[in-house]
């Protein structure tokens, strides 16, 4: 892990001093990570996982949590952004934690990850046929309709969630209510 | 032994005590009280001492502690922060853990600065609070509040036991989890309706905690890079940190440095896991630290770090911090590891284990060049202070390490004195310095130093307990004063009295251009020799050298309760050299004349 770390301010000192170059370095970039973490199922474990982001100043875009088929243990999926040396002391936190039991940084490995979105918006007979065909291609399922307002559901990667949202955004959008990521490893 | 008939269990045995067997107070089939579940597991862990102070929400643990009459001493402290630096005095002067007991609300409140200093400083204690009944948490009752969650982000765990039957595992847990890996503060909750119930008892002989590992021998190729990059190094240095007092490593580093011929300074934490009056003795660096210390931080090749956490009152401004040197770091605490200094090679585990495993493999060096370096830097500037025949708080601690020959528990409270007595005593063993050092808490010293002295009386020691304090951060806790008094404990209190915030004082001077903003503590101070006798203690006033050396002379003879001792100091004395905050180590100032460029 050390070596993908990006640079602190001590190691370029270090290398202006030695007279080596300090090349531009791409893992300094913000990413985001979603982050799988297995706690004891208790909401003081719950907790505790959050509380340590907040004590300690890393953001956090969404979290889910759930039981597993263990019933002792539930999972929670994290959503967060960092550069390499922000997410490394993240997941260095999370594992010192007592009651995690498993913690894995999603994004360095293969995996999937989906989002539900409930949307519901305002038609009136002139938008109707075109909100409709903006969720058919992102293949929404209407699931409920009044005479003002259609409710549609939507999964998937939760870029393709925001682009929904984004194109909804010209008609009336009366509420929005998304699960946060949830993502597991594919098996190789 | 086994106090439940009902599940056929082998006796439990904890630690070094043997829990006694009192048949007569719990009959066969009987099942016990959740307070008294709560003194047996406390009796089976090995607790000798606890510190508490009782409360509605806990007086059916104080009656049956009455009843039972348990194998443990309470000592009833005047204050709850009191009690939990008590308990931190007595942890870090054993090495074993610190216990305190106090009711719900207001009780658990006052326990949260002693908690956080003990979480800043790796102290192993363990704190149960009292709740209200598990069917009113939540309802704003009397004295409720909501212990778990104020202590969240301060405890290295937490526990709010909901059933009298988890009790006794997680009082094992508790203990289990503040003692190992890198130590800290555990709470455990207790509604009052938990420690009513009954249940029966049979003390866990081992835990299961499937989240926590706890790291011991590093792993072997990390091991053998560390011992090449020592190898190749020409400048190397051990930098010392708590992590080598706690696991109790100071002989194996004294006898790894000493073999190998690298220098060694210490944090403040670290001061006595290697005896300052060895050559190969760098004293502490950072801040406060000495010159040469710094000196050879900023111009070494490789920092080997055991133990310690690249603080920033260590490093100051990180970005010019040690510019040439490699880092090896051995660590228990992976997250310190890459925190706020990249390390070349981080060996996770617990110090002593990796010591072990990496004495056989490092060679002794050649590093006569780099001390006599060291050395040059030792006498272009020394620690001085001015010897005018007027009383200071430097000469005060140089004759209090005479008085000891350096061979006395010190504990100091927060603020000049504590840097002054870090810079002057010279300590040679390890647990010998006690301190309040990540939260800098006022307050600690007096009743750490009680808690220091009932260890001390527990294990046997003969070794004298002195606590240094400052006039601003005695008076914080001196309500223990007559604690120590009443259960006679000699501790010798040592007030360096200049009337002020004495290190605030000094950033006043320094950076605010001289504005004394509420420091000046003249009219507030109490008159502390009848503060003393107020308390069941002597009171010793010395305004001179020759008066300092009477008042310590006297002190030392009182050997039935504490005496305390006030030196009278000048104001304007401060603690050189200096690296500034946010400054960077090569930017030190060595005495008053230095240019302030950075005001």
């Amino acid at each position: 892990m050390a070596d993908t770390l990006i640079l602190t301010p001590q190691q370029i000192i270090r290398k202006k001093a030695a007279g080596e170059p300090i090349q531009p370095d791409d893992n300094a970039m913000t990413r985001r990570h979603t982050i799988v973490v297995l706690v004891e199922n208790s909401i003081g474990a719950f907790i505790r996982v959050i509380n340590m982001f907040s004590a300690r100043g890393f953001n956090i875009d969404s979290v889910t949590v759930g039981p597993t088929e263990d019933p002792s243990v539930s999972r929670m999926n994290i959503a967060t952004a960092g550069n390499s040396r922000i997410i490394a002391q993240v997941l260095r936190q999370l594992s010192r934690l007592v009651d995690t039991i498993e913690v894995v940084d999603l994004t360095t490995t293969d995996f999937v990850e989906r989002e539900l979105c409930l949307l519901k918006v305002c038609y009136t007979k002139d938008s109707r046929s075109e909100i409709l065909d903006v969720s058919n291609i992102f293949r929404g399922k209407v699931v409920d309709i009044t005479k003002k307002t259609m409710t549609f559901e939507l999964r998937g990667p939760s870029q393709k969630i925001d682009a929904f949202i984004d194109m909804m955004l010209p008609h009336n959008i009366v509420e929005v209510a998304r699960s946060g990521r949830v993502a597991m490893q594919r098996d190789v | 032994m086994k106090y439940d008939v009902h599940t056929k269990v082998q006796p439990v045995v904890t630690g070094d005590a043997l829990p006694n067997v009192r048949p007569e107070l719990t009959t066969e089939g009987q099942h016990m009280s959740g307070a008294e579940i709560l003194l047996r597991s406390l009796e089976a862990e090995g607790v000798k001492i606890i510190f508490g102070h009782p409360g509605g929400a806990v007086i059916h643990v104080y009656d049956e502690m009455h009843r039972i009459k348990p194998q443990f001493e309470h000592i009833l402290v005047r204050h709850e922060q009191g009690g939990t630096h008590a308990a931190e005095g007595y942890a870090k002067a054993t090495g074993k853990v610190g216990t305190v007991l106090v009711t719900s609300g207001p009780g658990a409140t006052n326990t949260v600065t002693g908690i956080a200093d003990a979480y800043m400083d790796s102290v192993p204690i363990v704190v149960f609070t009292g709740q209200v009944p598990t069917g009113l948490i939540g309802n704003d009752a009397f004295q409720e509040c909501d212990a778990i969650g104020i202590s969240r982000s301060i405890t290295k765990h937490s526990y709010l036991v909901r059933d009298v039957s988890d009790l006794a595992r997680t009082v094992k847990e508790a203990y289990h989890i503040a003692r190992t890996g890198r130590p800290g503060p555990v709470l455990v909750d207790l509604p009052k309706d938990v420690l009513l119930a009954k249940g029966p008892f049979q003390y866990p002989e081992t835990v299961n905690m499937r989240g926590y590992a706890v790291p011991a021998e590093g792993r072997i190729e990390k091991l053998q890079r560390a011992a090449q990059m020592i190898a190749e190094s020409e400048r190397p240095l051990f930098y010392v940190g708590g992590g080598a007092v706690n696991s109790d490593s100071s002989e194996l580093l004294t006898d790894i440095a000493r073999y190998t011929g690298i220098p060694v300074t210490t944090t403040l934490h670290g001061l006595g896991a290697f005896p300052e009056d060895d050559p190969l003795a760098l004293r502490m660096l950072g801040m406060h630290g000495t010159w040469w210390a710094n000196q050879a931080i900023q111009h070494c090749d490789l920092i080997i770090a055991v133990g310690a956490r690249f603080d920033d009152r260590v490093t100051g401004k990180l970005d010019s911090w040690a510019p040439h040197a490699k880092v090896i770091h051995i660590e228990i605490d992976q997250s310190c590891i890459s925190k706020n200094v990249f390390a070349d090679c981080a060996i996770l585990g617990n110090v002593r284990n990796v010591l072990e495993q990496l004495r056989p493999m490092v060679k002794p060096k050649d590093t006569t060049e780099w001390l006599k370096q060291i050395e040059a830097w030792r006498q272009e500037c020394p620690l001085k202070y001015e010897h005018d025949g007027k009383l200071r708080a430097q000469g005060i601690i140089e004759k209090l390490r005479d008085k000891t020959k350096g061979d006395a528990v010190v504990i100091t409270d927060v603020g000049q004195h504590q840097m002054w007595t870090a810079q002057y005593f010279r300590f040679l063993h390890s647990r010998t310095h006690i301190t309040s050092g990540g939260l800098g808490t006022m307050g600690f010293g007096m009743p750490a130093a009680m808690g220091a002295a009932f260890g001390m009386r527990e294990i046997g020691s003969s070794r004298p307990v002195v606590c240094i304090s400052g006039d601003g951060g005695f008076v914080m806790n001196a309500q223990e004063m007559s604690v120590a008094a009443a259960h006679k404990l000699p501790l010798k209190l040592a007030v360096i009295n200049n009337r002020f915030l004495g290190m605030v004082r000094q950033w006043q001077e320094l950076f605010h251009k001289e504005r004394y903003s509420h420091t000046d503590l003249s009219d507030t101070n109490p008159d502390f020799v009848k503060l003393a006798e107020a308390n069941h203690c002597v009171g010793l006033c010395a305004r001179t050298p020759e008066e300092a050396q009477q008042i310590i002379d006297e002190a030392w003879k009182v050997t039935d309760r504490p005496a305390l001792m006030e030196f009278q100091v000048a104001k304007e004395e401060m603690v050189f050299p200096m690296v500034p905050a946010g400054a960077a180590t090569g930017e030190m100032i060595t005495d008053r004349m230095t240019p302030n460029s950075f005001v």
